[in-house]
């Protein structure tokens, strides 16, 4: 008996730590009081999921620990913020919308469980996510069998959409990015030499990596060495003494800003001069701090500009730093066009079950986003522009806009 | 020539904070035989109190020589406590149970601190990795040619720090009281408390100078990569473990050296292969060097008593 008692104590602490996780999502979590019929109930192969008590849910699968932590908050906070605005328009089909979201800690085999039980267990109509690629591809095959439309915000590798007819994007695609920093090397920076160091274990990574090389020799220019390193590595300086010896005038690093920073002090550290190059991955607040002035003087290609003028854009920088503090990176900018394009594409639906939302979602033309104009090509991709912009003191400066 | 100096250097430096962590890990194996897989993360613990110090000081404060001092020490007595009342809550009431139990708890405590620490509470600083302030102005104390060849002032300083606590471990082992009585509880708790030697405290005491040792560790490895983030734990403490294994876990020069091999293989590793291969090659060495002395290079494999 006198076991019991400790026993009866942690199974209570166990129940309350178990109520106050439930507690914890931020509000659109929970879906309001209105509790009316089940809305779009049409017999169709699969079963339209019954949304719970009259709300629309939206499934959101992201990093919220781990090494992309600041990604996938970037991209939940613009997903919660496009939410609620349209719940405080009216909702859609009369209903309030309501996201549910997953951490998948940045992992691939997480990814595709989250993605599984929002499709088994929450029944979500449309799922939103992931940033990194990696994580996108492991969603993808779980959401394609199953008829659950996704929408990636910035997953930019061309695999993740060639996963099936279910799966869009609202961003370009590496190819492209590779292009564009391989264009304003060789033309903006008049670069011959550059070496590159990528994350092997990241396909985002490798494949702006190819696409870079490819164009930058058939621009002319040469490749003076190829360094790897592993995502979570943080002492670079061998494959950086190797690059050093090669003396290029610019290293292509398409990594996560978490590298990146601490590549660029070692750089700098180790006498390499030379401007960085990189890609979306490197758009967080974080690179400065972790770049320090280090990284001051480098570039990357990216979707957005919070500078950008158009008043579209400003409203939402604002609207985002009235909510969540601080200016929206683009990661933020692209959940918060992915979830509208979502949203947008339930409001024109003729039903909410899988296969008319993604034909709806399928039609989406010259939608306005922040991060440019989205119309869907028959892959499935965004054709927008890119911009290029230069690290400074604390902030990333406009430098010029690439058309595809 | 000068890449070859240059990794050399590089290795050196890696290897040199492997081998403070690494001390730890051997100490409290040689006392307990316990291997404390939460070793990294109390490292980890301590070098975001290092953090914390080092904010609270103030740009100018945390770069003076007090600061920088102030901010060792903070870190390593929070970490000697964090320490003791790990020992204390999870590994005293287990030391009676079979050995296994104790590794489980181990591994439970550096999942709670790695995990922990990234939640976004209070406090706690969240799972985004952030730059460790620069307590140590970084100086080129050595340079070769038109600086082909640079050693930094942190190196020379973490690697005479390593050495430096190397001998005074030696010394606190071999030529103290206090050293003897840790032999005595290593060769039989039992047997050391029936001839009125405090075990508990002994025990305790060791925990807490590992701890207070992996902060030190964490806080030179943190100047050395800029960066601080909450799961460096897991991963500095995989590869000291693995530095003291190849040394001969419980040996206190072992650690060093093998911690310093370790660093070396590592870098050339990567310099002159790939990347990728790193870890394959670092734990394929453990396993040559298990299959071939099966004790670590340094250890004696000692029959077990049935």
């Amino acid at each position: 008996m006198r076991r019991l008692v400790p026993l009866l104590l942690a199974g209570f602490a166990l129940m309350a730590a178990g109520c106050e996780k439930k507690s914890q999502p931020s509000p659109t979590d929970t879906p309001p009081a209105t509790a009316q019929g089940q809305g779009g109930d049409v017999p169709g192969t699969p079963p339209p999921p019954p949304a719970p008590s009259g709300t629309l849910l939206l499934g959101v699968a992201t990093a919220l620990t781990g090494g992309q932590a600041t990604f996938g908050i970037s991209t939940r906070n613009g997903i919660e913020l496009a939410i609620k605005e349209a719940n405080a328009a009216g909702g859609v089909k009369g209903q309030k919308l309501a996201m549910k979201v997953y951490d998948n800690q940045g992992k691939p085999e997480e990814s595709a469980q989250a993605v599984s039980r929002l499709i088994t267990q929450d029944k979500v109509l449309v799922i939103l996510g992931d940033v990194a690629s990696s994580n996108s591809l492991a969603m993808a095959e779980k959401a394609q069998p199953a008829g659950v439309p996704m929408i990636s915000p910035s997953s930019t590798n061309p695999a993740v959409t060639e996963k099936g007819d279910y799966i869009f994007r609202v961003c370009f695609i590496d190819p492209f990015q590779g292009f564009v920093m391989a264009k304003f090397a060789r033309d903006a920076l008049k670069a011959a030499n550059v070496a590159v160091l990528q994350d092997n274990k990241s396909a985002y990574s490798i494949g702006l990596t190819e696409v870079f090389v490819r164009k930058f020799t058939e621009m002319g220019g040469k490749i003076t060495a190829t360094e790897s390193f592993s995502q979570g590595d943080t002492d670079y300086r061998a494959q950086l003494t190797a690059i050093k010896k090669t003396q290029p005038d610019a290293i292509y690093v398409p990594g996560y800003y978490s590298e990146v920073g601490i590549i660029a002090r070692q750089a700098r550290e180790l006498g390499l001069k030379v401007p960085l190059l990189g890609g979306d991955g490197w758009d967080s607040e974080k690179l400065f701090e972790l770049g320090g002035t280090a990284i001051q003087g480098s570039y990357f290609s990216n979707h957005y500009s919070p500078d950008n003028q158009e008043p579209r854009v400003q409203k939402f920088v604002a609207d985002y730093k009235a909510a969540y503090g601080g200016v929206p990176d683009a990661l933020a900018a692209l959940g918060y066009d992915a979830a509208n394009v979502a949203i947008d594409a339930l409001k024109r639906a003729p039903d909410t079950s899988g296969p008319a939302v993604r034909d709806a979602i399928a039609q989406t033309k010259n939608f306005p986003g922040i991060a440019g104009t989205i119309t869907l090509d028959d892959k499935r991709n965004a054709v927008k522009s890119a911009v290029v912009l230069k690290v400074g003191d604390g902030k990333a400066e406009f430098v010029t806009t690439v058309n595809p | 020539m000068a890449q070859l100096l240059q990794h050399l250097i590089n290795g050196l430096a890696a290897g040199t904070i492997y081998a403070l962590v690494a001390l730890g890990y051997t100490m409290v194996y040689g006392v307990l035989k316990l291997i404390n897989f939460a070793h990294g993360d109390v490292m980890m613990v301590g070098v975001y109190m290092g953090y914390g110090t080092a904010y609270a000081l103030g740009r100018q404060a945390q770069k003076s020589v007090l600061g920088v001092v102030l901010i060792f020490l903070v870190a390593m007595a929070g970490c000697a406590l964090l320490g003791f009342l790990i020992e204390r809550f999870a590994y005293r009431p287990l030391r009676e149970k079979p050995r296994l139990t104790s590794l489980i708890t181990a591994i439970g405590i550096s999942f709670a601190l790695s995990y922990g620490f990234q939640l976004d509470i209070g406090f706690l600083p969240g799972a985004a990795p952030r730059a460790f302030p620069e307590i140590i102005q970084p100086t080129e104390w050595l340079i070769i040619g038109d600086r082909d060849v640079v050693v930094w002032n942190w190196q020379i300083m973490s690697l005479l720090i390593a050495v430096g606590l190397m001998v005074g471990l030696q010394y606190l082992v071999f030529k103290t009281r206090f050293g003897r009585a840790m032999r005595a509880v290593s060769y039989d708790h039992r047997v050391a408390a029936l001839m009125g030697i405090p075990t508990d405290r002994v025990i305790a005491v060791t925990f807490m100078i590992g701890s207070g040792l992996a902060a030190g560790a964490g806080l030179l490895y943190a100047i050395k990569d800029t960066s601080v983030n909450p799961l460096m734990g897991l991963f500095v403490g995989l590869k000291a473990f693995v530095a003291a294994v190849i040394g001969g876990i419980g040996h206190v020069p072992g650690a060093v050296v093998g911690a310093l091999m370790l660093g070396l293989v590592e870098e050339f590793v990567v310099g002159y292969v790939a990347s990728t291969w790193r870890d394959a090659v670092a734990f394929g060495i453990l396993i040559i060097v298990l299959l071939v002395r099966p004790g670590g290079l340094f250890g004696r494999v000692a029959a077990e008593k049935v």
